[in-house]
């Protein structure tokens, strides 16, 4: 489906699932309450017209302290009917938490790790939320923006720059 | 027994720890480390200017830089909505060298996952013929696995005069030694008792977990998407899209993936052929071309959410940018590495194997620890 398509379909069989939907540049954004994502995820990709059966990217953003959020973001992709739709879930800055995914679509179990690690939001029902490219007992969350790396870890200096 | 096949190992996959839980040589259960190789590219890309990401970008995929370039710039342009005014030529010569840097990446994959197995003569020979194309590279750009050549709005130089030429000689040369490496490594008895029946990935698997590439290809569906999304030029080439098929042993295992590459590497030769076609007669270099005539000076991109996608040698190579059209500097630019998802797989597909097997597999998923750890 084209995304007008999608959007008018979206619109009308899925209404009250989502808060927002937007088409920019070709393409569809729905915007997500985290309530309800995991039942409108699983919704897509089981929709035989829909039929979202890849995922293809799970993003995480922080806003920064002032906006006050963080999002997670799917990017989700249908082999067969060749559509795709971004949908957008928006989180508070304090404990971000969301459902995991994971049972959905198997690739969003290192995905969802890799936002764990960047950002700390953590996800409910994940397998294995633990840190993947971080080292396990690193403190912090690098990709958050009021990141400040620690001093030393393991007693090896860690920012060799001089301040 | 827990073995740890520790991140500095012969087996040239650069730094990937494998802990493997193992009942004598029967392996239980797999758990792949990773981050040896994180260099925080996301971190610097939120304070970098769009254009000064591209050194960065190179080195996500170090074996296929040209194909991560290309992706990037694509995703840049089409949000700068720059991307119909692209020159022909630019477009052309932007294939040209990344199907060249494709057909290299799939070398070394072939070659070393030879070695993984024991064949050692594959590699060299490989390795031989992989020396041409880094000197044409290196001739067109400069440096011989980091490019930063394509730019976003065209080309960092034009190719040399010469190139074409001289990648005609060379399609000429690989043509023959194509069909030895096949001989001897992809037709081997050895290599296929090796490989054949080794970790078959089922399709529907395969799909869940995100696969894509060769992998997904090996698996039976035809997916590719530089014929999919149809970006750049792609449209106007003529090639195949091969797909796995169970020759040896069960449809997706090891000898599939690699068999899968060595047919890419066919039409890609394909591909470089007809490029230079183009390159040689209508699209003729002249005077008055330059590469760099609509590269923009300031890249500022309206405020929004973009992800694009493009066909890597190992895969799906994904940018997801956010911009907020008040910066120079994305706010965030996400990269999806192919084989960061691609590497995901190997948990399920290593139960019960053995552990030779276990380097059968690994092998053949035809990692490169840039893109997974980034």
């Amino acid at each position: 489906m084209k995304s007008e398509e999608l959007a008018s379909f979206l619109q009308q069989y899925f209404q009250h699932q989502f808060e927002k939907i937007e088409l920019m540049n070709g393409s569809c954004f729905i915007e997500v309450s985290s309530n309800n994502s995991f039942e409108l995820l699983s919704n897509l990709k089981n929709h035989p017209q829909l039929y979202f059966d890849s995922l293809s990217c799970l993003t995480a953003i922080d806003n920064g302290a002032q906006a006050g959020s963080m999002e997670v973001i799917y990017q989700l992709y249908s082999i067969p009917f060749h559509h795709s739709l971004s949908a957008k879930v928006i989180l508070p800055r304090e404990h971000p938490t969301i459902d995991s995914v994971e049972s959905i679509w198997k690739t969003a179990n290192w995905h969802e790790r890799e936002a764990y690690d960047m950002f700390g939001i953590s996800f409910n029902n994940h397998p294995d939320l633990r840190r993947i490219l971080m080292p396990a007992d690193w403190e912090g969350f690098p990709l958050r923006k009021d990141y400040q790396t620690q001093e030393t870890y393991r007693n090896i200096k860690v920012d060799y720059q001089q301040p | 027994m827990i073995l740890n096949i520790g991140p500095q190992h012969p087996s040239t996959h650069g730094v990937l720890r494998l802990e493997v839980i193992s009942d004598g040589e029967v392996i239980k259960e797999v758990v792949p480390h990773i981050g040896y190789l994180h260099r925080c590219f996301e971190k610097h890309a939120e304070n970098l200017p769009f254009n000064q990401i591209i050194p960065f970008v190179d080195r996500i995929d170090y074996l296929a830089s040209m194909n991560n370039e290309h992706a990037y710039a694509l995703g840049v342009e089409k949000m700068l909505g720059i991307i119909e005014q692209i020159p022909r030529r630019v477009e052309y010569i932007r294939v040209l060298v990344a199907e060249l840097n494709r057909i290299a990446s799939h070398f070394i994959a072939i070659g070393t996952y030879g070695m993984d197995i024991g064949a050692f003569t594959p590699f060299f020979w490989v390795m031989r013929d992989r020396e041409h194309i880094l000197r044409l590279l290196e001739w067109a750009s400069g440096s011989r696995l980091l490019y930063n050549y394509i730019w976003i709005g065209g080309l960092f130089y034009d190719i040399p005069v010469g190139f074409e030429e001289q990648c005609q000689q060379y399609i000429k040369y690989l043509k023959p030694k194509l069909q030895e490496l096949e001989d001897i490594l992809i037709n081997n008895k050895i290599f296929i008792e090796r490989t054949a029946n080794v970790g078959v990935l089922p399709l529907h698997t395969a799909i869940n977990y995100g696969i894509t590439g060769p992998m997904l290809r090996a698996s039976g569906l035809r997916f590719d998407l530089r014929k999919v999304d149809a970006y750049s030029i792609y449209p106007e080439l003529d090639f195949h899209v091969p797909i796995g098929e169970g020759k040896m042993g069960k449809l997706g295992d090891c000898w599939d993936r690699t068999w899968v590459r060595m047919q890419e590497i066919y039409q890609s030769v394909s591909i470089i052929e007809q490029c230079v076609a183009r390159l040689t007669s209508d699209l003729k270099r002249d005077v008055t071309f330059d590469p760099q005539a609509l590269v923009p000076k300031k890249i500022r991109p309206a405020a929004q959410d973009f992800y694009c996608r493009a066909e890597n040698p190992k895969g799906e190579l994904g940018f997801f940018f956010r911009t907020d059209g008040r910066n120079d500097v994305p706010v965030r630019c996400k990269v999806r590495g192919p084989s960061f998802v691609n590497l995901s797989v190997l948990p399920a597909l290593a139960k019960g194997v053995l552990l030779a097997d276990l380097i059968a597999i690994v092998g053949s998923l035809d990692l490169v620890m840039g893109e997974v750890d980034r």
